[in-house]
């Protein structure tokens, strides 16, 4: 509160009193409304000339307003454009919110200030219509080129059902695909060099080295990289649109497909946001449920990565064992959950049932035998002469101030020597509590990312078996009225009344109160956040998710320019992203 | 006249061996790679899977043969031949066994390793005739790593050569009476098995295809029974190598107790498990590494091994 007192002060003094002002949210951050004209020297200013800065564009997004109905003490807008900054030193973030009408869509672009608000504004005028002005390459990048309309307008249709049948008649398909043929005059490119044509080459959407339906269009001089567009979408589901229609806690389940291989780890950030919206406080037993099975899962997704990155630098074996030991990991998530990839496991104030016998037993053999696997990895991947030749200094973030710049976070923006894990900065799940190591590495490159992301796996157990050895006894799930579905006992099934409550609180989930949350955390990729806004409803008015994949993926080109074909592949393979993580 | 019979029946008996040899190594390597990657391979068809092969080669015959139209037809067409020819051509050399042999001439080796040279052109053109840009990548990679290794594959048999005093294979194994070449020549070994390797574009050199990289690579763009003969063409490759391995650096048939053919097929299984172990094993170097290493390392090693056994050769003599 005192630090928002000085920012404000200091912003008001900077660019007057009625350009500056002050909204309490509920989870704390210090937010402030700006008009538009103001906004870019505003953010410039946080960027730059403040001690501490906010250097980092951890966010860019926008809410419909126009059918909103608790907006007290907001400034009157059809739109609101929400920026949220990142300071590392004040270890704080800062949310700059700018009012717009429906009349005048338009803003200053700031892709001038952070490089990764390109892809960022792209979004929101492709989700929203708010166009920036002088942004470089203004076009759709979740939706394809012929969409009709801005999806997360409020007026904009989310059920198939509301949009009519769905033909492709011959024209339209040769329309469509002509439209994804890459011109590269539109993106600024040349065709031809000093002495050589370049080749356009196609990576993707459907290859065997893109883990996912990813295209990337690279312009190659021989088998040089000159340049690279990634171009993402194709697995774009909707899930913040769908996130407007599922009530609260039927939304969980949608968290699980957006990183996939990450399962419980997605639920936590939504109920990171969501407790914080609503304040709930779960249980110390839940909280330390949380924690283990997450980190269950960071070891679960670490393991595909560790083998498909093996796969992709030509190592046909390592993917089959690393499986082999992610389906160990499955077996005990089995045990707990009754599912595996997608768990649906966490619920609004606690997860859905407690324990099961014996669950320790599994998880004790785990920690067991998982150590010396990992050692015989070291030995056939990360010492292999020909995997380090592949990987070192290849695809190297200049630094971690260039990291940042870029909004980079997790494994990757450690591997460039910076020790920055929000389970130590900003704990959440009583993380507090445990003993770990931050790992880092020096150089950024491929080699060094993947050293990362092996030291977490054994750092991953070290939590878990804190977990085992001092699991709280207690509930499972907090008795608070929001949390959701509500537990039978001790309310329900007494007189109709209690009966009613309970159908209710099942079917409808809870009534959250107005206001608006950022909840985030640690998850496999990096900084995975959801701003969460409630109009005191069952359903979100807005749900935004913030996630690391998308961040890593845009900092593509800036990692292969100058390399090989078979780079660019080793770099896809290290950066570690997922497409329904990217696309959402 | 009984001459000529048994020729042609030697001929046919070592095309009949070799093609069922190269077929039966698409299972013996699903089987391997699955024995060594914890999983079960191909079980399903057949006693162990055994009719894998057959049901995969009936599939192979049924495929629609499909040319593309952007294609360079005549030599697209060429290509998948030109792989099976010089490599079948190449064990027309082979002494098997003593009496086992299609043809024995005097410059026996050099015939094997112009034939193997000839071969990467298929890859070459395969890659260009494919007229798409990953099938021309691999080209271009597979013509930069022929020129590559080609250059120290001849060179490190030269030292074979100068202690055998002929260039004729079955001398050659015939001067491993007393003592196998891999001993003297163990550098010369080491060297030739890389570019073996190299050479039938195995990993960790399968840097003209590159799954994960370029797709398929040169042959992106083949289906049907023209895949089939790269495909097929690669495994005759493995076995020559391996064949190749033995007869100069192993002794050949030679070896106590056995008959000679079955020390020879012992010995060119041991490489051909081998292969596959290497396959199993590691990843895969960039192009340009795989050359700096070819010209800067293996060049010069191969001719400091030939310097150093014709000065021995020499010394000795006299």
């Amino acid at each position: 509160m005192i630090e928002t007192a000085t920012i404000l002060t200091d912003l008001q003094e900077k660019f007057g009193v009625e350009s500056v002002a002050p909204e309490t949210t509920r989870d704390g951050i210090p937010t402030f409304w700006t008009p538009r004209g103001k906004v870019r020297d505003v953010l410039s200013h946080l960027k730059t000339s403040i001690s501490d800065p906010y250097r980092m564009l951890y966010d860019l997004t926008a809410i419909d307003e126009r059918v909103r109905k608790h907006r007290d003490g907001q400034p009157p807008s059809d739109y609101t454009l929400v920026y949220h900054l990142l300071s590392l030193g004040r270890n704080e973030y800062i949310r700059i919110k700018v009012p717009l009408q429906a009349d005048s869509l338009n803003v200053d672009t700031i892709t001038g200030l952070w490089p990764n608000a390109n892809w960022l504004e792209r979004e929101v005028w492709d989700m929203f219509g708010v166009e920036f002005d002088g942004h470089p390459h203004l076009t759709r990048i979740l939706m394809p080129k012929s969409w009709v309309g801005h999806p997360l307008r409020k007026d904009h249709p989310a059920r198939a059902t509301e949009m009519g049948p769905f033909r492709l008649p011959e024209e339209k398909k040769e329309a469509e695909q002509e439209a994804l043929r890459f011109d590269p005059e539109e993106w600024g490119m040349e065709r031809a060099g000093e002495d050589s044509d370049f080749i356009f080459l196609n990576v993707g959407p459907q290859h065997p080295g893109t883990h996912g339906v990813l295209r990337i269009v690279v312009q190659l001089d021989g088998e040089e990289i000159v340049d690279c567009v990634p171009e993402i979408g194709f697995h774009h589901r909707g899930a913040e649109k769908m996130g407007e229609r599922q009530s609260w806690h039927t939304f969980i389940p949608y968290t699980d497909r957006i990183d996939y291989l990450a399962g419980v780890m997605n639920n936590l950030a939504y109920l990171t946001a969501y407790e914080k919206l609503s304040g709930i406080t779960v249980p110390p037993r839940a909280q330390v449920i949380r924690v283990m099975l997450a980190e269950l899962f960071r070891i679960i997704s670490h393991l595909v990565w560790y083998g498909t990155f093996a796969q992709d630098l030509g190592q046909l074996s390592p993917v089959f064992f690393t499986f082999n030991d992610r389906e160990r990991a499955f077996g005990i998530i089995e045990a707990i959950c009754g599912a595996r990839m997608h768990p649906n496991w966490f619920r609004i104030g606690g997860v859905a049932q407690d324990l099961p016998k014996g669950w320790d037993g599994m998880i004790k053999d785990f920690i067991k035998y998982f150590p010396p696997r990992l050692v015989e990895y070291d030995k056939e991947i990360m010492r292999n002469r020909i995997f380090k030749a592949r990987t070192q200094g290849v695809g190297a973030y200049e630094s971690a101030d260039q990291a940042i710049e870029w909004g980079v976070t997790g494994p990757n923006l450690r591997a460039c020597g910076l020790e920055w894990d929000f389970r130590k900065k900003q704990p959440y799940s009583s993380y507090e509590q445990f003993e770990f190591d931050i790992p880092i590495a020096q150089h950024g490159d491929c080699y060094d990312r993947a050293v990362v992301r092996v030291e977490e796996m054994r750092q991953s157990l070290r939590i878990i078996e804190q977990c085992v050895k001092n699991m709280p006894e207690g509930a499972y799930k907090s008795l608070e009225e929001l949390s959701a579905p509500p537990l039978k006992d001790p309310y329900t099934m007494h007189d109709i009344e209690t009966l009613i409550t309970h159908f209710l609180g099942v079917s409808w989930g809870p009534v959250t109160p107005p206001g608006e949350a950022l909840g985030a955390i640690e998850a496999t990729k990096g900084n995975n956040g959801y701003y969460l806004v409630s109009d005191g409803n069952t359903v979100s008015y807005r749900t935004r998710i913030r996630t690391p994949s998308f961040v890593n993926m845009q900092t593509l080109p800036i990692l292969c320019r100058g390399l090989m074909v078979a780079d660019l592949l080793a770099i896809l393979g290290s950066i570690d992203f997922v497409l329904a993580d990217i696309d959402r | 006249m009984n001459e000529a019979i048994i020729h042609v029946i030697t001929v046919l008996g070592v095309l009949f061996v070799v093609l069922n040899i190269a077929a039966g190594l698409i299972w013996v390597e699903r089987r391997l790679l699955a024995l060594w990657q914890d999983r079960y391979g191909p079980n399903r068809v057949g006693p162990f899977g055994l009719l894998q092969v057959a049901a995969d080669t009936v599939k192979l015959f049924f495929k629609e043969d499909w040319i593309p139209p952007f294609a360079d037809k005549a030599v697209f067409v060429l290509a998948p031949a030109i792989v099976m020819l010089t490599a079948l051509m190449s064990f027309t050399m082979i002494p098997v066994a003593p009496g086992i042999q299609i043809s024995d001439l005097n410059i026996g080796l050099l015939f094997v390793l112009g034939m193997s040279s000839l071969g990467v052109y298929s890859v070459v053109l395969g890659g260009w005739a494919s007229d798409n840009k990953y099938a021309l990548l691999g080209g271009l990679r597979a013509a930069a790593q022929m020129l590559s290794y080609e250059v120290f594959m001849g060179l490190s048999l030269m030292g074979v050569v100068l202690l055998a005093g002929s260039f004729r294979l079955s001398a050659i194994v015939d001067a491993q009476r007393h003592m196998w070449f891999v001993v003297p020549q163990f550098l010369g070994f080491v060297l030739f098995m890389i570019a073996g390797v190299a050479e039938t574009r195995r990993l960790p050199f399968d840097i003209p295809e590159a799954e994960s990289e370029l797709v398929a690579g040169f042959h992106s763009e083949y289906s049907g029974m023209k895949f089939g003969m790269f495909f097929v063409g690669e495994y005759v490759g493995v076995v020559l190598i391996s064949v190749l391995i033995t007869v100069l650096f192993f002794g050949g048939w030679l070896g106590p107790g056995l008959v000679p053919i079955a020390w020879f097929l012992i010995k060119v299984f041991a490489f051909i498990g081998l292969f596959i172990l290497l396959r199993a094993s590691l990843p895969r170097p960039r192009f340009d590494q795989l050359m700096s290493w070819g010209w800067k390392l293996m060049l010069p090693l191969a001719l400091c091994n030939l310097v150093v056994t014709g000065a021995i050769v020499m010394a000795t003599r006299r």
